[in-house]
Protein backbone atom coordinates (compact mmCIF):
# COMPACT_ATOMS: atom_id res chain seq x y z
CA UNK A 1 0.00 0.00 0.00
CA UNK A 2 1.24 3.46 -0.98
CA UNK A 3 1.12 5.98 1.88
CA UNK A 4 1.09 9.06 -0.39
CA UNK A 5 -2.73 9.10 -0.83
CA UNK A 6 -3.20 8.92 2.96
CA UNK A 7 -0.69 11.74 3.46
CA UNK A 8 -2.37 13.80 0.73
CA UNK A 9 -5.78 13.28 2.35
CA UNK A 10 -4.46 14.36 5.76
CA UNK A 11 -2.73 17.39 4.19
CA UNK A 12 -5.88 18.39 2.32
CA UNK A 13 -8.07 17.94 5.41
CA UNK A 14 -5.61 19.85 7.62
CA UNK A 15 -5.23 22.83 5.27
CA UNK A 16 -8.99 22.97 4.60
CA UNK A 17 -9.77 22.88 8.33
CA UNK A 18 -7.29 25.67 9.11
CA UNK A 19 -8.64 27.88 6.32
CA UNK A 20 -12.21 27.23 7.41
CA UNK A 21 -11.42 27.97 11.06
CA UNK A 22 -10.02 31.36 10.07
CA UNK A 23 -12.90 32.04 7.69
CA UNK A 24 -15.77 30.25 9.44
CA UNK A 25 -15.56 31.82 12.91
CA UNK A 26 -16.03 35.45 11.77
CA UNK A 27 -18.70 34.45 9.24
CA UNK A 28 -20.57 32.41 11.88
CA UNK A 29 -20.37 35.37 14.30
CA UNK A 30 -21.71 37.73 11.65
CA UNK A 31 -24.54 35.33 10.79
CA UNK A 32 -25.45 34.82 14.45
CA UNK A 33 -26.12 38.51 14.93
CA UNK A 34 -29.40 40.19 13.95
CA UNK A 35 -31.01 38.30 11.05
CA UNK A 36 -31.55 40.06 7.72
CA UNK A 37 -32.76 38.81 4.34
CA UNK A 38 -29.22 39.04 2.97
CA UNK A 39 -27.92 36.85 5.81
CA UNK A 40 -30.69 34.30 5.20
CA UNK A 41 -29.67 34.08 1.53
CA UNK A 42 -25.96 33.78 2.36
CA UNK A 43 -26.67 31.11 4.98
CA UNK A 44 -28.76 29.18 2.44
CA UNK A 45 -25.86 29.34 -0.04
CA UNK A 46 -23.42 28.13 2.62
CA UNK A 47 -25.76 25.23 3.43
CA UNK A 48 -26.15 24.17 -0.24
CA UNK A 49 -23.18 21.71 -0.21
CA UNK A 50 -25.05 19.72 2.46
CA UNK A 51 -27.94 18.97 0.12
CA UNK A 52 -26.41 19.21 -3.35
CA UNK A 53 -24.92 16.07 -4.93
CA UNK A 54 -21.10 16.51 -4.77
CA UNK A 55 -20.96 15.96 -8.53
CA UNK A 56 -23.11 19.06 -9.12
CA UNK A 57 -20.79 21.24 -7.04
CA UNK A 58 -17.75 19.55 -8.61
CA UNK A 59 -19.12 20.16 -12.11
CA UNK A 60 -19.67 23.88 -11.54
CA UNK A 61 -16.27 24.28 -9.87
CA UNK A 62 -14.70 22.44 -12.80
CA UNK A 63 -16.34 24.93 -15.19
CA UNK A 64 -15.29 27.86 -13.04
CA UNK A 65 -11.68 26.70 -12.68
CA UNK A 66 -11.31 25.73 -16.34
CA UNK A 67 -8.65 27.78 -18.23
CA UNK A 68 -11.43 28.70 -20.71
CA UNK A 69 -13.60 30.38 -18.04
CA UNK A 70 -13.22 34.04 -16.99
CA UNK A 71 -11.96 33.08 -13.51
CA UNK A 72 -9.62 30.42 -14.94
CA UNK A 73 -8.21 32.82 -17.55
CA UNK A 74 -7.69 35.52 -14.92
CA UNK A 75 -5.90 33.14 -12.54
CA UNK A 76 -3.71 31.81 -15.33
CA UNK A 77 -2.89 35.25 -16.68
CA UNK A 78 -2.12 37.05 -13.41
CA UNK A 79 -0.90 34.23 -11.15
CA UNK A 80 0.10 31.55 -13.65
CA UNK A 81 -2.24 29.28 -11.69
CA UNK A 82 -4.39 26.48 -13.06
CA UNK A 83 -6.74 25.10 -10.45
CA UNK A 84 -8.07 22.14 -12.40
CA UNK A 85 -6.23 18.90 -11.60
CA UNK A 86 -4.10 20.64 -8.97
CA UNK A 87 -3.81 20.39 -5.20
CA UNK A 88 -4.65 24.10 -4.82
CA UNK A 89 -7.87 23.47 -6.73
CA UNK A 90 -8.70 20.62 -4.37
CA UNK A 91 -8.17 22.90 -1.36
CA UNK A 92 -10.49 25.59 -2.73
CA UNK A 93 -13.14 23.03 -3.65
CA UNK A 94 -12.85 21.41 -0.21
CA UNK A 95 -13.21 24.76 1.53
CA UNK A 96 -16.41 25.45 -0.39
CA UNK A 97 -17.72 21.91 0.05
CA UNK A 98 -17.04 21.81 3.82
CA UNK A 99 -18.26 25.36 4.62
CA UNK A 100 -21.51 24.24 6.33
CA UNK A 101 -19.71 21.72 8.52
CA UNK A 102 -17.62 24.49 10.07
CA UNK A 103 -20.06 27.39 10.05
CA UNK A 104 -23.37 25.81 11.10
CA UNK A 105 -22.29 24.38 14.51
CA UNK A 106 -20.44 27.59 15.44
CA UNK A 107 -23.29 29.83 14.33
CA UNK A 108 -25.81 27.71 16.20
CA UNK A 109 -23.71 27.76 19.40
CA UNK A 110 -23.24 31.55 19.24
CA UNK A 111 -26.98 32.06 18.64
CA UNK A 112 -27.80 30.02 21.75
CA UNK A 113 -25.59 32.03 24.10
CA UNK A 114 -27.69 34.44 26.21
CA UNK A 115 -27.49 38.00 24.82
CA UNK A 116 -26.81 39.21 28.35
CA UNK A 117 -23.29 37.67 28.30
CA UNK A 118 -22.09 40.05 25.60
CA UNK A 119 -24.15 42.91 27.05
CA UNK A 120 -22.53 42.48 30.47
CA UNK A 121 -19.13 42.70 28.84
CA UNK A 122 -20.08 45.83 26.86
CA UNK A 123 -21.25 47.61 30.03
CA UNK A 124 -17.77 46.99 31.44
CA UNK A 125 -16.37 48.99 28.53
CA UNK A 126 -15.10 45.97 26.59
CA UNK A 127 -15.05 46.15 22.80
CA UNK A 128 -16.88 43.71 20.53
CA UNK A 129 -13.56 42.01 19.71
CA UNK A 130 -12.54 41.58 23.37
CA UNK A 131 -16.02 40.33 24.21
CA UNK A 132 -15.91 37.85 21.35
CA UNK A 133 -12.41 36.63 22.19
CA UNK A 134 -12.68 36.54 26.00
CA UNK A 135 -16.34 35.73 26.60
CA UNK A 136 -18.16 34.29 23.59
CA UNK A 137 -15.51 32.08 22.02
CA UNK A 138 -14.45 30.23 25.21
CA UNK A 139 -18.10 29.45 25.92
CA UNK A 140 -18.66 27.69 22.61
CA UNK A 141 -15.49 25.59 22.93
CA UNK A 142 -17.27 22.25 22.53
CA UNK A 143 -19.00 23.42 19.35
CA UNK A 144 -15.65 24.64 18.01
CA UNK A 145 -14.15 21.18 18.59
CA UNK A 146 -17.15 19.55 16.94
CA UNK A 147 -17.04 21.87 13.93
CA UNK A 148 -13.29 21.34 13.51
CA UNK A 149 -13.59 17.57 13.63
CA UNK A 150 -16.62 17.45 11.36
CA UNK A 151 -14.78 19.58 8.79
CA UNK A 152 -11.61 17.51 9.01
CA UNK A 153 -13.42 14.17 8.84
CA UNK A 154 -15.70 15.33 6.05
CA UNK A 155 -12.76 16.54 3.95
CA UNK A 156 -10.92 13.31 4.63
CA UNK A 157 -13.83 11.32 3.19
CA UNK A 158 -14.51 13.64 0.23
CA UNK A 159 -14.90 11.83 -3.06
CA UNK A 160 -17.22 13.32 -5.68
CA UNK A 161 -15.90 16.88 -5.70
CA UNK A 162 -12.29 15.69 -5.48
CA UNK A 163 -12.73 13.35 -8.43
CA UNK A 164 -14.35 16.06 -10.58
CA UNK A 165 -11.78 18.76 -9.81
CA UNK A 166 -8.61 16.78 -9.24
CA UNK A 167 -8.98 13.49 -11.06
CA UNK A 168 -6.45 10.94 -9.83
CA UNK A 169 -2.98 12.30 -10.47
CA UNK A 170 -0.45 10.25 -8.48
CA UNK A 171 1.09 12.28 -5.64
CA UNK A 172 -0.87 15.42 -6.55
CA UNK A 173 -4.60 14.81 -6.39
CA UNK A 174 -4.97 11.09 -5.74
CA UNK A 175 -6.21 11.21 -2.14
CA UNK A 176 -7.14 8.13 -0.08
CA UNK A 177 -10.82 8.04 -1.08
CA UNK A 178 -9.83 8.10 -4.76
CA UNK A 179 -7.15 5.45 -4.12
CA UNK A 180 -9.85 3.17 -2.65
CA UNK A 181 -12.08 3.67 -5.69
CA UNK A 182 -9.13 3.09 -8.01
CA UNK A 183 -8.11 -0.10 -6.21
CA UNK A 184 -11.66 -1.49 -6.37
CA UNK A 185 -11.88 -0.66 -10.07
CA UNK A 186 -8.68 -2.65 -10.61
CA UNK A 187 -9.94 -5.56 -8.47
CA UNK A 188 -7.26 -4.87 -5.82
CA UNK A 189 -9.56 -5.46 -2.87
CA UNK A 190 -6.73 -5.98 -0.36
CA UNK A 191 -5.30 -2.55 -1.11
CA UNK A 192 -8.76 -0.95 -0.95
CA UNK A 193 -9.29 -2.64 2.39
CA UNK A 194 -5.98 -1.33 3.77
CA UNK A 195 -6.75 2.27 2.73
CA UNK A 196 -10.27 1.96 4.15
CA UNK A 197 -9.02 0.61 7.47
CA UNK A 198 -6.47 3.40 7.84
CA UNK A 199 -9.13 6.06 7.06
CA UNK A 200 -11.56 4.40 9.46
CA UNK A 201 -8.95 4.29 12.26
CA UNK A 202 -7.90 7.93 11.81
CA UNK A 203 -11.46 9.23 11.74
CA UNK A 204 -12.53 7.07 14.69
CA UNK A 205 -9.60 8.30 16.82
CA UNK A 206 -10.39 11.95 16.06
CA UNK A 207 -14.10 11.57 16.80
CA UNK A 208 -13.40 9.73 20.09
CA UNK A 209 -10.93 12.46 21.13
CA UNK A 210 -13.56 15.14 20.61
CA UNK A 211 -16.18 13.13 22.50
CA UNK A 212 -13.72 12.84 25.40
CA UNK A 213 -12.96 16.58 25.31
CA UNK A 214 -16.66 17.42 25.20
CA UNK A 215 -17.89 14.89 27.73
CA UNK A 216 -18.14 17.42 30.57
CA UNK A 217 -19.88 20.08 28.49
CA UNK A 218 -22.43 17.60 27.19
CA UNK A 219 -23.38 16.10 30.55
CA UNK A 220 -27.14 15.58 30.66
CA UNK A 221 -29.48 16.74 33.44
CA UNK A 222 -29.94 13.20 34.79
CA UNK A 223 -26.23 12.57 35.35
CA UNK B 1 -27.55 63.91 38.42
CA UNK B 2 -29.13 61.74 35.77
CA UNK B 3 -32.01 62.98 33.68
CA UNK B 4 -34.01 60.51 31.62
CA UNK B 5 -36.84 61.34 29.22
CA UNK B 6 -37.66 58.47 26.91
CA UNK B 7 -40.39 56.95 24.78
CA UNK B 8 -40.03 53.40 23.52
CA UNK B 9 -42.45 50.94 21.97
CA UNK B 10 -42.11 47.54 23.57
CA UNK B 11 -43.58 44.21 22.63
CA UNK B 12 -45.08 42.18 25.45
CA UNK B 13 -47.17 39.03 25.61
CA UNK B 14 -50.21 41.34 25.92
CA UNK B 15 -49.31 43.20 22.71
CA UNK B 16 -47.47 46.42 22.04
CA UNK B 17 -47.15 49.00 24.78
CA UNK B 18 -45.45 52.35 25.18
CA UNK B 19 -42.72 52.80 27.76
CA UNK B 20 -42.70 56.46 28.69
CA UNK B 21 -40.49 57.77 31.47
CA UNK B 22 -39.56 61.28 32.49
CA UNK B 23 -37.46 61.20 35.64
CA UNK B 24 -34.49 62.75 37.37
CA UNK B 25 -32.16 60.82 39.65
CA UNK B 26 -30.08 62.96 42.05
CA UNK B 27 -26.40 62.07 42.28
CA UNK B 28 -25.72 59.39 44.86
CA UNK B 29 -29.39 58.47 45.25
CA UNK B 30 -30.81 54.95 45.24
CA UNK B 31 -34.09 54.73 43.37
CA UNK B 32 -36.35 51.72 43.39
CA UNK B 33 -38.30 51.20 40.15
CA UNK B 34 -41.42 49.13 40.30
CA UNK B 35 -44.48 48.45 38.23
CA UNK B 36 -46.55 45.60 36.78
CA UNK B 37 -44.99 42.77 34.76
CA UNK B 38 -44.45 43.78 31.15
CA UNK B 39 -44.39 47.51 31.94
CA UNK B 40 -40.84 47.74 30.63
CA UNK B 41 -38.74 48.01 33.80
CA UNK B 42 -35.87 45.91 32.42
CA UNK B 43 -36.10 47.69 29.06
CA UNK B 44 -35.87 51.00 30.93
CA UNK B 45 -32.57 49.92 32.50
CA UNK B 46 -31.26 48.65 29.15
CA UNK B 47 -32.14 51.95 27.46
CA UNK B 48 -30.13 53.84 30.08
CA UNK B 49 -27.18 51.43 29.73
CA UNK B 50 -27.18 51.83 25.93
CA UNK B 51 -28.10 48.21 25.25
CA UNK B 52 -31.26 49.14 23.40
CA UNK B 53 -32.46 52.37 21.82
CA UNK B 54 -35.71 54.26 22.37
CA UNK B 55 -37.66 55.87 19.53
CA UNK B 56 -37.38 59.24 21.25
CA UNK B 57 -35.48 60.51 24.20
CA UNK B 58 -32.75 62.33 26.04
CA UNK B 59 -30.46 60.85 28.65
CA UNK B 60 -28.03 63.11 30.45
CA UNK B 61 -25.56 61.91 33.05
CA UNK B 62 -23.54 64.38 35.13
CA UNK B 63 -23.87 67.04 32.44
CA UNK B 64 -22.84 64.71 29.61
CA UNK B 65 -25.38 63.80 26.93
CA UNK B 66 -25.56 60.02 26.53
CA UNK B 67 -28.54 60.06 24.22
CA UNK B 68 -30.38 62.67 22.25
CA UNK B 69 -32.45 61.14 19.47
CA UNK B 70 -33.27 64.56 17.99
CA UNK B 71 -29.56 65.34 17.59
CA UNK B 72 -28.66 61.75 16.64
CA UNK B 73 -26.39 61.40 19.65
CA UNK B 74 -26.16 57.91 21.09
CA UNK B 75 -23.20 56.80 23.17
CA UNK B 76 -22.45 53.07 23.11
CA UNK B 77 -22.77 50.86 26.17
CA UNK B 78 -18.95 50.82 26.30
CA UNK B 79 -18.83 54.63 26.45
CA UNK B 80 -21.54 54.85 29.14
CA UNK B 81 -19.91 52.14 31.30
CA UNK B 82 -22.80 51.67 33.69
CA UNK B 83 -22.58 48.92 36.25
CA UNK B 84 -25.32 46.46 35.32
CA UNK B 85 -26.62 43.60 37.42
CA UNK B 86 -28.65 41.43 35.07
CA UNK B 87 -31.73 39.52 36.18
CA UNK B 88 -30.16 36.28 34.87
CA UNK B 89 -26.80 37.37 36.39
CA UNK B 90 -25.06 37.07 32.95
CA UNK B 91 -22.05 35.37 34.52
CA UNK B 92 -19.38 34.03 32.18
CA UNK B 93 -19.30 30.21 32.46
CA UNK B 94 -15.62 30.09 31.42
CA UNK B 95 -14.38 32.40 34.20
CA UNK B 96 -13.79 31.87 37.90
CA UNK B 97 -15.09 34.29 40.51
CA UNK B 98 -11.72 36.05 40.61
CA UNK B 99 -11.43 36.16 36.81
CA UNK B 100 -14.86 37.82 36.61
CA UNK B 101 -13.65 40.68 38.77
CA UNK B 102 -10.27 40.77 37.04
CA UNK B 103 -12.06 41.10 33.70
CA UNK B 104 -13.87 44.19 35.00
CA UNK B 105 -11.00 45.79 36.92
CA UNK B 106 -7.23 45.61 37.23
CA UNK B 107 -7.31 47.08 40.76
CA UNK B 108 -6.28 44.09 42.92
CA UNK B 109 -7.03 45.86 46.18
CA UNK B 110 -10.54 46.68 45.06
CA UNK B 111 -11.06 43.08 43.92
CA UNK B 112 -10.01 41.74 47.33
CA UNK B 113 -12.24 44.28 49.04
CA UNK B 114 -15.23 43.32 46.90
CA UNK B 115 -14.66 39.62 47.49
CA UNK B 116 -14.63 40.22 51.23
CA UNK B 117 -17.70 42.43 51.07
CA UNK B 118 -19.67 39.80 49.18
CA UNK B 119 -18.32 37.01 51.44
CA UNK B 120 -16.93 35.36 48.34
CA UNK B 121 -13.23 35.14 49.27
CA UNK B 122 -13.35 31.38 49.76
CA UNK B 123 -14.93 30.85 46.33
CA UNK B 124 -12.30 32.76 44.30
CA UNK B 125 -11.43 29.80 42.12
CA UNK B 126 -14.99 28.57 41.65
CA UNK B 127 -16.77 28.84 38.33
CA UNK B 128 -20.43 29.99 38.22
CA UNK B 129 -21.85 26.47 37.91
CA UNK B 130 -20.12 25.56 41.19
CA UNK B 131 -21.89 28.41 43.04
CA UNK B 132 -25.35 28.55 44.59
CA UNK B 133 -27.98 30.97 43.24
CA UNK B 134 -27.27 33.45 46.01
CA UNK B 135 -23.51 33.31 45.44
CA UNK B 136 -24.01 33.83 41.71
CA UNK B 137 -26.15 36.87 42.39
CA UNK B 138 -23.56 38.31 44.75
CA UNK B 139 -20.87 37.79 42.13
CA UNK B 140 -23.01 39.64 39.56
CA UNK B 141 -23.32 42.58 41.99
CA UNK B 142 -19.58 42.59 42.78
CA UNK B 143 -18.65 42.45 39.10
CA UNK B 144 -20.91 45.44 38.35
CA UNK B 145 -19.20 47.38 41.14
CA UNK B 146 -15.67 46.49 40.05
CA UNK B 147 -15.67 49.21 37.38
CA UNK B 148 -16.54 51.85 40.02
CA UNK B 149 -19.52 52.94 37.92
CA UNK B 150 -21.06 56.37 38.20
CA UNK B 151 -24.41 54.72 37.56
CA UNK B 152 -25.40 51.29 38.84
CA UNK B 153 -28.39 49.57 37.29
CA UNK B 154 -29.74 46.55 39.17
CA UNK B 155 -32.43 44.24 37.84
CA UNK B 156 -33.97 42.18 40.65
CA UNK B 157 -30.50 42.07 42.18
CA UNK B 158 -31.42 40.79 45.65
CA UNK B 159 -34.06 38.20 44.70
CA UNK B 160 -31.91 35.13 45.48
CA UNK B 161 -30.45 36.37 48.77
CA UNK B 162 -31.75 35.40 52.20
CA UNK B 163 -32.81 38.21 54.57
CA UNK B 164 -29.71 38.12 56.75
CA UNK B 165 -27.25 38.13 53.87
CA UNK B 166 -29.18 40.82 52.01
CA UNK B 167 -29.18 43.12 55.04
CA UNK B 168 -25.44 42.66 55.58
CA UNK B 169 -24.75 43.21 51.88
CA UNK B 170 -26.93 46.33 51.75
CA UNK B 171 -24.98 47.97 54.59
CA UNK B 172 -21.62 47.29 52.87
CA UNK B 173 -23.03 48.24 49.47
CA UNK B 174 -24.30 51.61 50.69
CA UNK B 175 -20.86 52.47 52.08
CA UNK B 176 -19.19 51.55 48.81
CA UNK B 177 -21.73 53.40 46.64
CA UNK B 178 -21.26 56.51 48.76
CA UNK B 179 -17.47 56.25 48.39
CA UNK B 180 -17.72 55.81 44.60
CA UNK B 181 -20.37 58.54 44.32
CA UNK B 182 -22.57 56.07 42.46
CA UNK B 183 -26.18 56.74 41.60
CA UNK B 184 -28.27 53.55 41.72
CA UNK B 185 -31.47 52.49 40.02
CA UNK B 186 -32.87 49.16 41.16
CA UNK B 187 -35.81 47.29 39.66
CA UNK B 188 -37.68 45.18 42.17
CA UNK B 189 -41.02 43.41 42.50
CA UNK B 190 -41.00 43.17 46.28
CA UNK B 191 -41.07 46.13 48.67
CA UNK B 192 -39.20 44.19 51.36
CA UNK B 193 -36.33 43.35 48.98
CA UNK B 194 -35.03 46.92 48.82
CA UNK B 195 -35.95 47.96 52.36
CA UNK B 196 -33.12 49.97 53.85
CA UNK B 197 -31.47 50.35 50.44
CA UNK B 198 -33.61 52.59 48.23
CA UNK B 199 -34.41 56.14 49.30
CA UNK B 200 -36.62 57.07 46.34
CA UNK B 201 -39.26 55.39 44.19
CA UNK B 202 -40.26 55.49 40.55
CA UNK B 203 -43.39 53.78 39.30
CA UNK B 204 -43.61 52.59 35.69
CA UNK B 205 -47.15 51.86 34.55
CA UNK B 206 -48.56 50.16 31.47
Amino acid sequence: MEWTPIWLSLKLAGITTLILLALGIPVAYWLSRKSTLLKVIIEALITMPLVLPPSVLGFYLLLAFSPNSTVGKWLLHYFNLSLVFSFQGLVIASVIYSLPFMISPIKSALSHLPASLAQASYTMGKSRWTTFYAVLLPNIKSSLYTATVLTFAHTLGEFGVVLMIGGKLEGITKVASIAIYDAVENNQYDEANQYSLVLFAITFCIVVTVFILNRNANRGPLE
Amino acid sequence: MIRVTIKKNIKTYKGNTLLQVDATFPAGSVTKVYGPSGAGKTTFLKVIAGLTQPEEGIIECSGRIWLDTAKHICLTAQQRMTGFVFQDYALFPNMTVYEHLQYASSDKQLIERLLKMGQMDSFKQHKPKQLSGGQQQRLAILRALATKPKLLLMDEAFSALDDELRETLIVALKTLLKEFGTTTIIVSHHASETAGFADRELIITL
